[in-house]
């Protein structure tokens, strides 16, 4: 069971929430082309580490969450507001391969 | 070729192994001969300095892959690199479900003809997986829903696949576990494909494994692959923990870490990795003699021939590479199964696990080469990868013999999705945890 600690609402169970995907990704410009759109909507990074996600509080106070969650252990390393930057993970987000 | 690194072992093919012809007559007479002639099923590959296909994962697919291309395509030059040891991946994490009851005409024509190899697979491979045709039950709960998988039924009796409807009283008398006044959903009636079933699935792999070997292929195990060589925009090999390994083709066949591997060619795919968890109760008596699937919850149980019931339910929800799974969607699963089938809810749940599946984007597989040449890919196989070991493997082999898609998997390519034609089964769109 993930606590997710809203910043409203406080530290919930993830029962409370609805995952909504990848928050890593940003729209490319209107004129950015059918290759740039076509990455925007369908390839994801999917890092086996640390990665930035959307949670929906649906339970609680129903605003979007963005969490830094590891992908591996499941630890929350970071939980804020839309637009609110993460802070970074001691070591980094991960574009390794492997553990 | 690339030069080896001097601490590896000189190049040498693997020992020649002869596990004979399995037959009940040869089990009779080493039973009388105390059961000493038997031999190692497959040959324990030392890898050599390069192949023509290198297959990275022995799971179901990989050593499909290399079987296929060496009987049916007559390319024998095959290594398959395994990580661990076979067997332990996602070919033996699954709840073991074979089907084509599929509504995209597509999506049928492939699972049919993974559902018609499956038929002959035990004779051809001489090794029994255990195939039983016990047939797979949709039960539905809603009139859309029945107007749903009728529709689905007729497509599927329209490409010549066998579905048959059932009234409540038919799915009573094939499934008297069945409460169908439950009080969340009542049982409306079901949709049989009588030809689905399940087989064992660790047997998948070994007699794939053990046949391929039997064909000339290479099965290397504990053997993982840390980086793929590339030179421009070809790819030449590999980097093992046993050496460099050079290709002419390297096939990645690692469903849950397509992503991974993909990432070591420099390739995004449309892929998330989520975990699926599956569960087995204690062994009881027979009581259910089909697969059934709930259809107002995500749900499907069958009783193995040991007599546990396997049973499984949704995807985690989030991304994970955890081989694990977590707690509410055991209990999500547990409730959903009690009220399906009260008459279980005393059971003991003996094992759980969790495997990670290549969630793809459209919830369809992916069986494609890519921007780069002499790299295929084999994966995104979301929940339904078992199923499709047969046809995936020939499908794989035969785009890697021929450089071309096979007939029936050519809507699986990675073009798919900038071209706006995916294959969306549940009409969900672009959220694969939703599939």
């Amino acid at each position: 069971m993930l606590r997710i600690q809203c910043p409203w609402c406080g530290e919930r169970d993830e029962t409370e929430f609805r995952y909504r995907g990848d928050a890593s990704r940003s729209r490319p410009a209107a004129d950015a082309g059918l290759a740039a759109f076509s990455a925007y909507v369908y390839e994801r990074d999917n890092p086996r580490g640390w990665h930035l996600e959307w949670w929906l509080h649906v339970g609680g106070c129903r605003e979007l969450l963005r969490v830094v969650r590891h992908t591996l252990t499941h630890e929350i390393h970071w939980v804020g507001a839309p637009g609110e930057q993460p802070a970074l993970p001691q070591d980094g987000w991960p574009q390794d391969v492997g553990s | 070729m690339n030069s080896a690194p001097k601490s590896r072992p000189p190049p040498t093919s693997a020992e020649p192994v002869s596990s004979g012809r399995y037959s009940g007559w040869r089990l009779l007479l080493e039973g009388l001969a105390g059961q000493r002639g038997w031999s190692r099923a497959w040959a324990k590959a030392v890898p050599r300095a390069g192949y023509r296909v290198v297959i990275v994962g022995g799971g179901g697919h990989g050593l499909a892959t290399a079987y296929y291309l060496a009987t049916e395509y007559g390319i024998r030059d095959v290594v398959v690199l395994e990580k661990g040891p076979l067997g332990l991946g996602n070919v033996g994490r699954n709840t073991t479900i074979i089907r084509s009851n599929y509504f995209q005409p597509d999506n049928v024509r492939f699972y049919e003809f993974s559902l018609k190899l499956w038929e002959g697979l035990e004779r051809r491979l001489n090794f029994n997986a255990m195939v039983s045709q016990r047939g797979a039950l949709n039960l539905f709960h809603t009139e859309a829903q029945r107007d749903l998988f009728t529709r689905r039924a007729n497509m599927m009796r329209l490409l010549g696949v066998d579905a048959e409807a059932l009234s409540r009283e038919q799915v009573k008398a094939l499934v008297p576990l069945v409460d169908l006044d439950n009080g969340r959903y009542p049982v409306l009636g079901g949709f049989l494909q009588p030809r689905g079933g399940t087989v064992r699935h660790d047997a998948v792999a070994w007699g794939y494994a053990r046949a391929a070997s039997q064909a000339g292929v290479d099965v290397v195990e504990h053997c993982e692959v840390t980086a793929i060589r590339r030179d421009g925009q070809r790819v030449t090999g590999v980097e093992t923990t046993r050496g460099r390994i050079a290709a002419d083709t390297v096939c990645l066949a690692v469903a849950g870490h397509s992503s991974q591997l993909a990432r070591m060619a420099g390739l995004t795919l449309p892929i998330e990795s989520h975990v699926l968890q599956a569960f087995v109760s204690e062994a009881i008596k027979p009581v259910l003699d089909v697969v059934v699937t709930y259809g107002a919850g995500h749900f499907y149980v069958s009783q193995s021939d040991k007599g546990g019931l396997v049973f499984g339910g949704p995807i985690d929800g989030y991304n994970s590479y955890g081989q694990r799974g977590a707690l509410p969607v055991a209990e999500e699963v547990a409730a959903t199964a009690v009220t399906l089938m009260p008459g279980i809810a005393r059971l003991k749940v003996l094992r759980q696990w969790g495997g990670v599946m290549d969630m793809s984007m459209d919830g369809s597989p992916i069986i494609s080469g890519t921007p780069l040449g002499g790299l295929i890919v084999n994966g995104g196989w979301c929940y339904g990868g078992f199923k499709a070991i047969p046809a995936g493997g020939m499908s794989t082999a035969h785009l890697i013999a021929t450089g071309t898609a096979h007939p029936l998997a050519a809507h699986l390519g990675l073009e798919r999705f900038a071209a706006g034609r995916t294959v969306d089964e549940r009409g969900i769109g672009p959220f694969p945890y939703a599939h």
